[in-house]
Formats: C-alpha cells, structure tokens, sequence
C-alpha cells in the first residue's frame, strides 16, 4: 500500500516545510513557550509520581498549560487524538475524576468508554487480569483506571499493550490530582522553590497526599503534615515531610494548605472519636488559618466534608482554588493524555 | 547540516516584509477588521514584524495572535512521541475578521492545512489569506500563498532554513543540504517539533 | 544387601564433631561406617565425591504439602519429589489442608501417600486444635501416635493464651513441641506487607513486627510457666529473636526457625507489587534482616525451614493484597543458605548442618542427623563451589510462586540419598 511510506514523507516534509530550525534556545525567549528540555515522557504508563522525574513532571505541566485554553474556545476539541480509544475503568465509585477523564478525552476527539466494574474479587466475577484481558481484545490504546486496592494499576499494566493511567490505586497513589494540584500551584504562586505546602489529614489512607508528597518534592517545595498520629503512617519522614500532630505548627507560616478528604469509609474506626472533635483540632476555619502566609491559598481534592476537614467560608472564601483545581484537572488529564497516547508501549520498548 | 547558499539577507528580508506589509494592506483595502496570525514558530515573530511595519505606514495597530498547529496535524498517529504543544493565543474574535495566516516558508502545504483547520475551530472569519517569507514548491495539497516573499526553487532533499533575530539571534534564509541517512532526518523532526 | 560408598568426600557431621576427607559406607537403609579409606568389594557401588560436602540427610521441618484438600498447589508426591532436588531427605507438613490433619485419619493418609508416592520421609505435623480454629484441643495423643512429630494451628495463632497454655502442658506427656505461627492477628488485620518506610510508600496496609514479638512474648512466658517446648516458626523481627534469645539464655525449652527469605530479602523488594514478594510473616525492614543475621551467627536461630508454601498462578496474579502469602523454597533453600550465610561468612559448614540436619531431627525427636553407624542412611551431598541461577520452571514442585526466580547462587545440592537409594542427583 502506498500508505506505507507515508509516515515518512510526511516526517520528511514537516521538517523541511519549517525549515528544521530548533527553538528554545533563545535567551531571551520571546516565544519560548516551554522550557527547554524534555520533549517527550520517559515512562511507557503513569502509575504513580514516584515513577516520574523533574523533567516529566515539568512537561506535563506545561502541556497542560497548553492545554487550558482549547477548553474556552467557542468549539472545545481539537482533533489530536481521533481514532483512539479509551477505556476508563473505574473500580471505585469516582464522580469527578472519571467525568474529568471522559471529557478530556472527548476535547481531544478520541473514543472514551467507561465501565464501571464491582471492586471485590471476592464476588463471583472475574480477575483483574481476566478484564484486562478481554478488554485487549478490543485494541484500547489507553486505560484509565481507578481501584480501590494498591498496585492495581501496575498488575493491569502487566497484561495491557495500551497504556495504563492510574487514577487512584487504594491508598498508593492518585498521580492526575498531584500534577492538577501542582499546576494549581504554580499558576497561583510561579514557582515551587522555597513554598512551604501544609498537606492536613489521614495521611496512612491517602494516594493524594502521597502523590503530592512526591510531586512537591520533586518540584522542590517543602512539604508539611499534620494529622492525629492515627492518621499518620509509620515513619512518615521518610516520605520527605515534616511531621506535626497538631495543625497550627504546620500551617503556620505555610504557602499553601491542602485539607485531605476524611474517608470516612475507609480505616475511620478507632483512628479518631467524631467527626466533631476532628473538626475542633483539624479543621481548617478562617481564623485558624490568619496564621499562614500571606496570600497562601487552600486547597481540597474533593469531594468535601463541609465542617469536617474545612469551614464552608473557608472552602467558598477568596484563598480557596478549590474550583480552579477542578478546572485544571481537565487541562492536566487532557495532557496526560496526549502525552502517553503518543507512541506504543512496542516503540518505547524497543527504544 | 552543510549550508549551500544564502538565500536572503537581513536587508532583503525587511525589504521583503515591507513589500508583503503594503501588499496585505493593498489587497484588503485598508485594515479594517484585519487580523494577522503566527504560525508557530517562526511565523509568530514574522507576523509581529509585518504588524509593525503596517503600523509605521498605517498609524494603526493590527491585533496579532499565534497558532500552534501541532494538535491539527495528521501525522499524529504516525510519529512517536508526540510532539510537544505550544500555545495558540488568538485573542480576539475572528468573526467577520480577514485573517492573514503568516509563515516562514510554505512548502507541502500540510502545517497550512493544519492550520486553516485550527482557526475554523476559533470562528468563522470572513477570509483567510496566507503570506509566507519562502514559497519553495513541492506542495502536496491544494494550497497556494497570497503573498510571497520569495519564491526558491528547491529540491526535496535540501532545507530552507528562516532564522530570525528574536529566535536565532540573527535575520538570514539559507539553503541547507539535507544530510543523508535516517538518523539526521528523524533529528530534523524532533527539531521540528521542539 | 547393596552397599554404596561415598567416597572421598567433606564429611561434616557435627553429632560426632567430624569434619574430614573420609569415606562413608552405606549399606541397605542403613549407615554401616564411616572412616578413612574404607575397603570396598566388588558389588559396591562406588561414588566418587572428592571436592564434596557430605552430611547429614537435610530435614525442612516447615512444609505445605498441600494434600489432602488443595493438591492443584502441591501433592505428597510433588513436594517430596522438590524436597528431594532441593537436598532434603525429608519434610515435616503443616496440618492446614482440607480436611485440617486434626485426626488420626488425616495422619494416616499423608503417610500412605508418602509411602506410596513419596520420594523423601514425611513427618506429618498434626493441629494443636479442632479444625486449627482454636477452640477444643485435638486428639493430640492419638494424632502422636498415628505418626506426628508435633503439633501447631500453622497459617494462625494458636488462638489463646489459655489453649497454648493447655498445649504446651498437655504436649509434654509426649515429648513433642508445639509450634507457633507467632501473630497478634488484631494488629495485621487487612495487612499485606510489613509496617515499615516502604509500606508508608506503597500505601499497603502494615503489619508491624510488635504484631509477632507480642505472641512470642506470650508463647515464651507460657513456655516458662509449663515447661512445654515451644517452637517459634518463621521468625522474622529483631524483637521476636532478642526474646529467643534471652529465653534460651535462662535455658528454657524455646527453640526457632528462620525462612531463607527472611535472611535474603527486605520489605523494599514489595516495591514492583510483585505478589512473589507477599509472605506471612511479612518481608521485613533491614534493621530486621541484620538481626536476623546475627541471630544466625549467635546461636538464637536453631533451624531454617523454607515454609515451602505453593500456590496456583491465579492466586499469584490478582492485586497484591488479596494475593496468598508464601512461596515455594524446597528447591532454593540450600543456595540461598550457601550463599548468604556461608559463603558471607556468617556460618560455617557445620553450622549449616546443625541448622538444616541435627535441629530439625533433635526439635522433632526423629531419627536422623547423625552419620553414625546404624543410623539412618540418609545424606545429603552439597556442592559448595557450583555456581548457578535459580530456574524457576524447572522446579519439581507443582506451583512455582518463588521471587528468587533467575538469582545466581554459589553453593548447590549435589545429590540426596534417602534410605541408602539415591533420590535425586545433580545433572552437572
């Protein structure tokens, strides 16, 4: 076929029809848009920050700075990604994530399917694997998936030629919110260098406050975290934190604060009494927070517990980003998207 | 990459502009409801340049914005990574506005395409025209240029190469001699896309 | 009557404190002599073994043979048949099949298996409780004499203080220790790895090392208190061996046993969310691992036992915290011990024997660990310079959940004699 050969022409024209001139070596950047660097991701599927470097982290925040604006245009998509398919299988009851999944993927014009699946293998259903399987034998190209059990992803991972984004494995790891939240960062603050990022909440169960623990690290902020001890796992230095038991050391002085959502669902028994006496050490109320930095921001991943973790003034008070965060996920997703889209796990392989 | 000729000097090309400058305000009879468009890269600087000099004879400042055609193009599903997006900042509305497209050199005619595409998604302007600093030929689709600096005869394993001051430190179009073998040419469009 | 002679090879046999170039005469099932330049007649075989170690019949005294109940993971015969390419001549199995071996009956047919079927010995290993749900005691004495060597609830706990109490009280009319899966299981519930720095990464539910010092704190206040000999399983934290430790030094009858993979591995090889790495007990964190080592060199540890714990892939290949805990180790036991404890020099050869051959036999009061004449002819060869990479597909055991799967080790089995016959031998 006569296709065969087109990639390459095309390749070939491309590069002489601009002339073959790099850019983003100019001092003074004018058009410098994108830092230079790292053109594409180094890993073959996004399961965990942890996984990623500076240079990852960086690209796809600046593709999803990109990104943001195609989504307030008169006609939100754009054709990158017609005539790939997505398959979002979500474990876990997720709202927004999933919806900010399909839609990302819609401006992008690939094909989205989303199932839900029952999350206990202890019900009579198939494994894990024997869904990853059968839904390779309809040649997805990329998987978003959430589960409720850690490592999920990187046992799909194992049996899928597409590439696997998780969105939530048990209390590992939730890399979309970390990069959506260090987008919203940088687009209040401009930086990550010397920020101080108060992270308040069940720590033990969390996957957002171990992505961010990571993604802030790596981008170079100092992390903080205050919880009731309960709420903090073993050695929890070790991650790269200070550690506070109470909240007002954490905050104080702090650029950003992030409450965590108290799953309430999940290890709540025995870690502490009631919500109310949470709320009376943890919660985030104005006046506790007079104490941080000016111009600090506060953060929620969502969904909220309104007089759990955070004061309905402070969740809907001018410090709050809560929205902008939603906001941002979509332009991060839709970056991750492309990103990892690009090529076959083969190509990367062979590399 | 081994240059073979020079094909425009830094005086040719402002004269160049300035000609494409009064060509684009002769066509369209003025500047009412004109717009000028970068295509990313070098057309950015190359728009900003003509809407300067439309300026200095015009006493009015035409709205600029860029385009970045890398979500357009189709060889999307071809090429591996993808490449990296730049921004498209288009801020003004395009309705009923004539927009010229500006790039440094027109070649297969796909980046046009990609970007005709990218703009009908921004608005429906009255017309869309195209100034290009280089036309070298070898066009692969039905596109032609409304305003050329200059046209430059090529063949298809040579490079025209813009380099423009705010991005290259310096103004100047050479002819470059693709060098051979797969290696160079998939650098050359990792340099394309970078 | 056969005769085989075993000739110019290491003998290291630490019950006759021996450690010498000699030969070894076996005739029948039985030892015959031992000793410099033994003569030999014409109708015995004779195998050369210069560069050899010859010891004592190696015994795993921790095994699950899986049978009756769950012999798609393993059999009598699959097990013993690894056991016996692993360097063992012989295994004492846990009683957690289906039906639990709580009864003569179970007894009685692992050990027709065994006769029938078995390559090496079988000791069978009966519950200390009904169904191991530790309620009512079992009929231990009639388990005793159907042919257990001991008996333990393995997989759990003994439930409560008050029936290890009981059974450590009640065992002594026997001889026979009792055997302890040592787990607070209110402080593990839902934990799939240890609770250390990697579990605070992984995000997997903890179980801390207090969760098995407390239970051997009990077990070894009991043991005080009755005078039963308790027998810790699988330790695996430096708290649960300083208790060993310090019991042993006020010669109470305590004894344990260390898995290869808790004196090879750390929690951090959880890291890729291999279920291979997934045990019960947990890997540990390497402060446990140094502990672990030093509890080798000191004396603490009397015995490594593989808790060899097949499993079918599908029970592998599902998310890490649902997946079955253990592995296989019959086949990888003696590498790993060559090479990180011997060859390291943590040990030396004879203690490798006393871990692996005089313990075991002495902790389960079975003939056996001891190269002296008329005893048993059961021997093991080791290859302590033969270098070579675990090959996991080649295992003879029906399950191959193993993390140790293309590890390159110093120090093989060369052959396994059990009852004067050579049950296994190395290709090379």
């Amino acid at each position: 076929m006569m296709d065969d050969k087109k990639p390459e022409s095309n390749e070939r024209q491309a590069a002489g029809e601009k002339g073959g001139q790099a850019m983003g070596n100019d001092p003074n950047g004018i058009q410098v848009d994108t830092e230079p660097g790292a053109t594409a991701l180094k890993c073959t599927d996004l399961l965990g920050i942890e996984y990623l470097d500076v240079e990852d982290i960086n690209l796809i925040l600046d593709t999803a700075e990109h990104f943001k604006e195609i989504s307030q245009r008169p006609i939100k998509k754009v054709p990158a990604l017609r005539g790939k398919t997505i398959v979002n299988i979500f474990f876990e009851p997720s709202t927004r994530t999933r919806t900010s999944f399909e839609i990302a993927a819609k401006r992008l014009s690939a094909d989205a399917q989303s199932i839900s699946a029952s999350t206990s293998s202890l019900v009579k259903g198939e494994t894990l694997v024997d869904t990853a399987l059968n839904i390779e034998a309809m040649y997805p190209d990329l998987i978003v998936m959430r589960h409720s059990r850690p490592g999920a992803a990187h046992l799909y991972a194992r049996h899928t030629s597409a590439r696997v984004i998780n969105a939530g494995d048990g209390g590992h790891e939730h890399p979309t919110q970390a990069l959506l939240d260090a987008l919203t960062i940088r687009d209040h603050k401009g930086k990550f260098e010397g920020l101080r990022v108060a992270i308040i909440g069940d720590i033990a169960h969390s996957r957002v406050a171990r992505s961010n623990i990571h993604c802030l690290n790596k981008l170079g902020a100092q992390v903080v975290v205050a919880a009731p001890p309960t709420f903090l796992p073993l050695d929890v230095e070790s991650l790269g934190v200070e550690a506070h038991h109470r909240l007002e050391p954490a905050i104080e002085g702090a650029d950003v604060v992030m409450a965590l959502r108290i799953q309430l669902e999940r290890g709540g028994k025995l870690s502490f009494p009631s919500q109310r006496e949470y709320f009376s050490l943890f919660g985030l109320t104005r006046e506790r927070l007079s104490i941080t930095a000016e111009d600090s921001i506060v953060m929620h991943p969502g969904p909220m517990n309104r007089g759990v973790e955070i004061a309905s003034d402070v969740a809907d008070g001018p410090t709050s980003v809560i929205l902008d965060q939603v906001r941002n996920g979509l332009a991060v997703r839709m970056a991750v998207l492309y990103l990892l889209a690009g090529s076959s796990k083969d190509v990367e392989t062979a590399a | 990459m081994r240059v073979k000729a020079t094909v425009m000097e830094a005086a040719q090309m402002d004269r160049t502009l300035t000609r494409i400058s009064h060509e684009i305000v002769e066509r369209n009879g003025g500047t009412e409801n004109l717009v000028l468009i970068g295509i990313r890269t070098r057309g950015v600087p190359l728009a900003r340049a003509i809407a300067a000099k439309i300026e200095e004879f015009e006493g009015v400042q035409i709205p600029t914005g860029s385009v970045d055609i890398t979500l357009y193009r189709d060889d999307l599903s071809q090429i591996s990574p993808n490449p990296v997006v730049q921004k498209t900042d288009l801020p003004f509305d395009l309705h009923d506005q004539t927009a010229v497209l500006v790039d440094d050199v027109l070649y297969t005619g796909r980046t046009v395409r990609s970007a005709l595409d990218a703009l009908t998604d921004f608005g429906r302007p009255l017309a869309i025209q195209l100034a290009v600093l280089i036309d070298r030929g070898h066009r692969e689709l039905p596109i032609r240029a409304d305003f050329v600096g200059k046209n430059v005869p090529t063949s298809s394993d040579e490079i025209v190469e813009v380099r423009l001051e705010s991005i290259d430190g310096e103004n100047i179009v050479v002819l470059c001699e693709m060098p051979a073998g797969g290696g160079q040419e998939a650098s050359e469009d990792v340099k394309e896309e970078s | 009557m056969s005769r085989l002679l075993l000739k110019g090879g290491r003998i290291v046999d630490p019950s006759q404190k021996l450690d010498q170039v000699w030969d070894l005469l076996i005739n029948d099932d039985r030892i015959e002599a031992v000793g410099k330049d033994l003569p030999q007649d014409s109708d015995t075989e004779v195998i050369d073994l210069a560069g050899k170690v010859v010891a004592p019949g190696f015994v795993d005294m921790h095994v699950h043979l899986r049978e009756p109940g769950f012999e798609y993971k393993e059999t009598v015969a699959s097990g013993t048949a690894a056991a016996a390419a692993g360097g063992f001549t012989g295994v004492a199995c846990m009683p957690n099949t289906d039906p639990v071996n709580d009864n003569r009956a179970v007894t009685e047919l692992i050990l027709e298996r065994a006769s029938d079927e078995g390559t090496v010995a079988v000791y069978p290993i009966g519950a200390v409780s009904v169904g191991s749900k530790g309620e009512e005691m079992a009929e231990i004495g009639d388990l005793v004499d159907a042919g257990c060597v001991a008996v333990s609830d393995d997989g759990h706990p003994v439930a409560t203080s008050f029936l290890m109490r009981r059974a450590l009280e009640y065992t002594k009319m026997f001889g026979i220790p009792v055997i302890d899966h040592c787990e607070d299981l209110s402080l593990t519930a839902k934990s799939s790895m240890h609770e250390g720095t990697a579990s605070t990464r992984l995000g997997l539910r903890g179980h801390p090392s207090a969760a098995e010092e407390i239970i051997v704190g009990r077990d070894v206040i009991l043991a005080e208190l009755t005078g039963g000999h308790l027998h810790c399983a699988h330790l695996s934290t430096a708290g649960a061996l300083r208790q060993v430790r310090e019991a042993k030094r006020r010669d109470l009858a305590v004894t344990c046993e260390v898995t290869p993979h808790h004196f090879t591995l750390i929690d951090e090889a959880v890291s890729g969310f291999d279920t291979n790495t997934k045990m019960s007990p947990p890997l540990r964190g390497p402060e446990d691992l140094d502990a672990v080592l030093a509890a080798f060199a000191d004396g603490t540890v009397d015995v490594i036992a593989t808790d060899h714990a097949p499993h079918h892939a599908d029970e592998k290949n599902v998310e890490y915290d649902i997946a079955m805990p253990g592995i296989i180790g019959l086949e990888t036991a003696v590498p790993l011990a060559c090479e990180h404890l011997v060859h390291t020099g943590v040990i030396d050869v004879s203690r490798l024997v006393e871990l692996f051959s005089i313990n075991p036999c002495r902790i389960l009061g079975i003939a056996g660990g001891t190269l002296e004449a008329g005893a048993p002819a059961n021997v093991t060869v080791l290859d302590l310079d033969r270098q070579a990479s675990i090959d996991i597909s080649a295992s003879l055991s029906k399950s191959q959940n193993s993390p140790f799967d293309g590890m390159l080790l110093r120090g093989w089995p060369a052959a396994t004699i059990y009852s004067g016959k050579i049950v296994w031998r190395s290709d090379t």
